[in-house]
């Protein structure tokens, strides 16, 4: 089945980041309709819950359901935060939209503003995306002076703002709650739940916070009709989505296909297969955080969210990392322990603890300095972390261990011991050079 | 507390009870005697949920849930103790500790430490933690006038950071970092020397944060304690008096070696000021009053009471039938029992003494809306309940009473805890001169100054820490002072010194106890009617007046 675009229409429009070309592709035509017929809130969110749409942020959770949320009729201000930090490892989509589509996400957040009645939209966008952030800025100004943001915009007797807010470089500010503490100026730290963000969430004030992605799904939802784009994928995953493949494929890249579309025909037909024809050992199927998947796996599953949670891992954020069988997952393993170890906000104690103390077992493990012993006690570690946190951080420092260990033990029992053996096959010069 | 409040049923353990909706399940279980362990919660905070370490299990949720946070529903099963539970407090704890030194030794908390008692109750393994410790930067730094910080044995709960945003509303401290690097801190060229600064050696459940004054002095296994109040001020908070009489070769030999905060929601909550909490030194100073002195013509002279209180008598009734007036000044210092008695006395064997009353002293009348109060006496409402100060017409203050002297109008004077030769700026220029003109000088007090310097007798008296009694609060609070051991030397307790001298002018005062004096008050004055001493008890009681 051929890409299905969407979204990347409007990415691939060229100077698509402009208004006069997102225009003259269609863009702003749902803002304009909704606004224009005067259709109010609940026709909106109608449209979603029947289209299946559910949050690209990593959760799932369906958005038409969220926004509904939202107390109505209540004193005070409400918000709309974008949440761009992306940053999960493996997960590189959101900078595509930003940078290519901006207008489309403006689209998406304006409608999102109306449909909960939030006069200021915050976009959070990932410290390091500097570019994208220039071009996410002169989107805004152009939207303004067009009149589809501002005071009374399009007429509608409402007031929307945008504003472009850059994090700092940490990668727990992309988890909802943390993203709030970090614009209200605080320390970027968690916060706990209940009440949620659409209760109380910036500032105390009702909040939704979307994905940049998600929302870039609405404009299009809401021209192309809530049936087409739930028959697109499957029972309660409707549409589609960018999936981002990095790794050992021959064609890396972002592409957009529906829900439900099997791995094995992304990696092997869109992406063109495993480089060098080797042969395929795992797959992390949505972002670092997410449970490895075997080769057998791999070549039996759907990619959508209720698939992937069967078999006990997660379609997350839609980035896959492909390992070929040369990859030493023993080495795989100790950077994701580092990565969270270093992310982690410090908040609580079993991940502000626990990540570190899992990352420098590994660390011995991988110097050929560890044994059984440790593996077990690594796996018992991180069963502690799991559950047992304040926000999902820890589990997703944890899903990582427990998941290499259990189904790749072989390869870390090879590596404890007095002498460390490599796992998989040698790579030769010329292969590494090629790659 | 007052509103009716809902009442659910929880199941917890496998027992059934009733408690309050709304509670988090911490504090319904501590209502009913189970303490689920904690770190990081504390009643007088905002919730942090941050330690792990009150995870306990509900039926029919999949995670486990932290009892400081989640509040009891009706119909409610709780498990505290399970396995699973059991597990995971072990586990919380074993986090705790990976990074955490092997200061135990040489750590000042030792005895009282949430990881060492934590360990004992709920811990209990071996270690398995192979790896170097997180090196942090800081150890033993001082951070305030009062507080040390070691960043090391730190465990991140966080309760110093919330208590400086939410009770002084000062904010020096903060959370640096992040992951296991992150450290408590000062913030950059502040010092943590707000007003309340050392409650949080207190919150601190472990050896991060530490007295400076009280560190190294003494292992806290070798304290006593007793249930008090605070007498720097006239809120008198309640506290714990720790102190050391079995050892006296440490802490150079002071016996009080430290106050610690006692909760009462009525009065202090959680927390004591810094001034209150080290106001202490003059209990064991070298100047302290420990014989009555008495100057026949000369020098003064050590004396014994029976002498010393004869002395006195004579000479006060000599003065009473000179031409002149007999004049005392009151201090608000005095505990109910003294000032009663003082009253009595004067009344009966010393009729037409004039009473005068200061609240004046030497401490700075410091004062905020958290608990300091600017009149720095413990008992100036029970003096005003007697009668015994300015409220009460026929009562003069000390200004009078200087003049009164400086005109050679004072055939005795007898000065009670005031110090107006040594603070000029206070109780007004002149006073030596004037006391030079005053025949004979009465001082009580505990400790030596520049006006008992001037007396011709001198009467010890028993320092905070030292007595039984009562002092009502500037709200009509009646709360108790405990004794925690005997007064220094051959001072005596307010009331005893005052039922002595009674007796020396000829009088019958007959009263075995504090407790003695404070029931015949209760019947006596108004004010305390229907009081007994024996119905006070730790929290105190409001007078209905
Ligand atoms: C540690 C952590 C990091 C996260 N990072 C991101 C992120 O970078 N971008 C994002 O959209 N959601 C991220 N999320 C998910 C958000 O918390 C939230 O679920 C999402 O923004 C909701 O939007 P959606 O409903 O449109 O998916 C993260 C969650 C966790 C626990
Ligand atoms: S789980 Fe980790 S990132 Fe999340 S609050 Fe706890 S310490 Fe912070
Ligand atoms: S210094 Fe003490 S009170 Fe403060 S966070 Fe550390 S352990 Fe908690
Ligand atoms: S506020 Fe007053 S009573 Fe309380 S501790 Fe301070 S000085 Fe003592
Ligand atoms: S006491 Fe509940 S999380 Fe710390």
């Amino acid at each position: 089945m051929p890409e299905v675009k969407l979204i990347k229409r409007f990415i691939e429009t060229e100077n698509g980041h402009r208004l006069r070309e997102f225009e003259s592709a269609g863009g702003y035509g749902s803002l304009r309709k909704i606004i224009g017929e005067g259709w109010d809130a609940q026709q909106v969110i109608d449209i979603l819950k029947a289209s299946n749409l559910r949050g690209l942020g990593g959760a799932g959770f369906p958005t038409g359901l969220k926004w509904s949320f939202v107390p109505k009729d209540i004193e005070g201000p409400k918000y709309l935060v974008v949440n761009a930090d992306e940053s999960e490892p493996g997960t590189f989509k959101d900078r595509h939209i930003i940078s290519g589509a901006p207008h489309l996400l403006i689209e998406g957040a304006v409608i999102a503003a109306f449909c909960i009645e939030a006069e200021d939209i915050y976009i959070y966008i990932r410290g390091e995306y500097y570019e994208p952030a220039r071009i996410m800025e002169q989107a805004i100004e152009e939207a303004a002076e067009a009149g589809y943001i501002g005071e009374d915009f399009l007429g509608s007797g409402h007031t929307v703002r945008v504003h472009l807010h850059r994090g700092a470089g940490a990668y727990i500010c992309g988890e909802e709650t943390a993203l709030l503490s970090s614009l209200e100026g605080g320390k970027g730290w968690p916060k706990l739940k209940p009440p949620f963000p659409a209760i109380k969430g910036l500032f105390g004030k009702p909040t939704i916070v979307n994905n940049v992605e998600t929302l870039s799904q609405v404009p299009i939802i809401l021209d192309k009709g809530a049936e087409y784009f739930a028959s697109l994928g499957i029972e309660r995953n409707g549409g589609t989505r960018l999936f981002g493949v990095s790794g050992h494929v021959k064609r890396t890249g972002i592409y957009e296909l529906p829900l439900g579309t099997p791995m094995k025909e992304l990696i092997y037909e869109h992406c063109g297969g495993i480089r060098n024809d080797r042969k395929l050992k795992a797959v992390i199927p949505g972002g670092s955080s997410c449970p490895v998947l075997t080769a057998e796996q791999a070549a039996s599953i759907n990619m959508d969210f209720d698939s992937l949670a069967g078999i006990g891992s997660m379609l997350g954020s839609g980035g896959l990392i492909v390992m070929d069988e040369t990859t030493d997952l023993v080495q795989i393993l100790w950077r994701i322990c580092r990565f969270y170890a270093f992310e982690s906000c410090g908040q609580c104690t079993p991940c502000r603890e626990g990540t570190g103390w899992m990352t420098r077992i590994m660390e011995r493990i991988a110097k050929g300095e560890g044994t059984v012993q440790d593996i077990d006690d690594l796996k018992e570690v991180a069963e502690q972390i799991m559950g047992n946190t304040v926000c999902p951080l820890g589990d997703a420092a944890a899903l990582p261990v427990v998941s290499f260990l259990s189904k790749f033990r072989a390869d870390f029992e090879a590596q404890v011991g007095p002498r460390r053996v490599h796992a998989g096959a040698v790579v030769t010069q010329a292969e590494a050079e090629e790659n | 507390m007052s509103e009716e409040r809902k009442m659910v049923k929880v199941t917890i353990d496998g027992n059934q009870y009733e408690v309050p909706a709304g509670t988090t399940i911490l504090e319904a279980a501590k209502s009913v005697g189970i303490e689920i362990p904690h770190y990081c919660y504390h009643p007088g905070l905002s919730i942090a949920g941050a330690c792990r370490m009150c995870l306990i299990e509900v039926e029919k949720v999949p995670k486990l849930q932290i009892a400081c946070y989640m509040t009891v529903g009706d119909e409610m099963v709780i498990y505290t103790t399970n396995e699973r539970v059991k597990r995971a407090r072990k586990a919380m704890l074993e986090f705790h500790l990976v990074n955490h030194p092997l200061d135990c030794p040489v750590c000042d908390q030792a005895g009282e430490c949430g990881l060492q008692n934590y360990y004992m109750l709920h811990g209990l393994y071996i270690s398995r933690v192979r790896e170097n410790k997180v090196k942090k930067g800081k150890k033993a730094t001082q951070i305030g006038p009062h507080v040390m910080l070691d960043q090391e044995r730190c465990i991140l709960c966080s309760r110093c950071v919330r208590f400086c945003n939410e009770i002084p509303k000062t904010s020096e401290l903060g959370m640096f970092n992040r992951g296991d690097r992150e450290v408590v801190d000062i913030f950059p060229g502040r010092e943590l020397n707000n007003p309340y600064s050392a409650n949080v050696i207190n919150l601190c459940p472990v050896g991060a944060l530490l007295s400076k004054e009280f560190r190294f002095k003494t292992r806290v296994w070798y304290l006593e304690t007793v249930k008090s109040v605070c007498m720097r001020c006239s809120r008198a908070c309640n506290i714990l008096i720790d102190y050391n009489i079995r050892r006296p070769w440490k802490n150079d030999g002071r016996r009080l070696s430290r106050l610690r905060p006692r909760y009462n929601a009525q009065v202090n909550d959680w927390w004591i000021c810094d001034e209150g909490r080290f106001g202490f030194d003059f209990v064991d100073a070298a100047d302290r009053l420990t014989v009555p002195l008495s100057a026949a013509g000369g020098a003064q002279a050590h004396s014994g009471w029976e002498a010393a209180l004869e002395t006195a008598a004579a000479r006060l009734r000599q003065a009473a039938s000179e031409i002149g007036d007999v004049a005392v000044l009151v201090s608000p210092r005095l505990a109910n029992e003294a000032l009663y008695l003082l009253k009595r006395v004067l009344a009966e064997q010393l009729p037409g003494t004039s009473v005068a009353f200061s609240s004046l002293n030497e401490h700075e009348p410091t004062q905020d809306d958290i608990l300091r109060k600017a009149d720095k006496n413990p008992n100036t409402t029970g003096a005003e309940f007697l009668s015994l100060t300015t409220a009460n017409a026929e009562v003069k203050d000390h200004a009078y009473l200087l003049q009164t002297a400086k005109k050679g109008n004072l055939s005795a004077l007898i000065v009670i805890a005031h110090n107006p030769v040594g603070l000029p700026e206070l109780y007004g220029r002149g006073w030596s001169e004037a006391l030079d003109k005053v025949p004979f000088k009465v001082f009580i007090g505990t400790n030596e100054n520049e006006t008992s310097r001037k007396a011709d007798v001198v009467l010890p008296l028993a320092a905070f820490a030292e007595y039984d009694g009562t002092v009502t609060n500037f709200a009509g609070r009646v709360q108790l002072l405990r004794r925690a051991f005997d007064p220094l030397g051959e001072a005596l307790a307010g009331w005893e010194l005052l039922r002595r001298l009674g007796n020396a002018l000829g009088g019958e005062y007959d009263f075995g106890s504090a407790g003695e004096v404070f029931d015949e008050l209760a019947q006596k004055e108004d004010k305390f009617a229907g009081l007994s001493y024996g119905d006070i008890g730790e929290l105190g009681v409001k007078v209905n007046g």
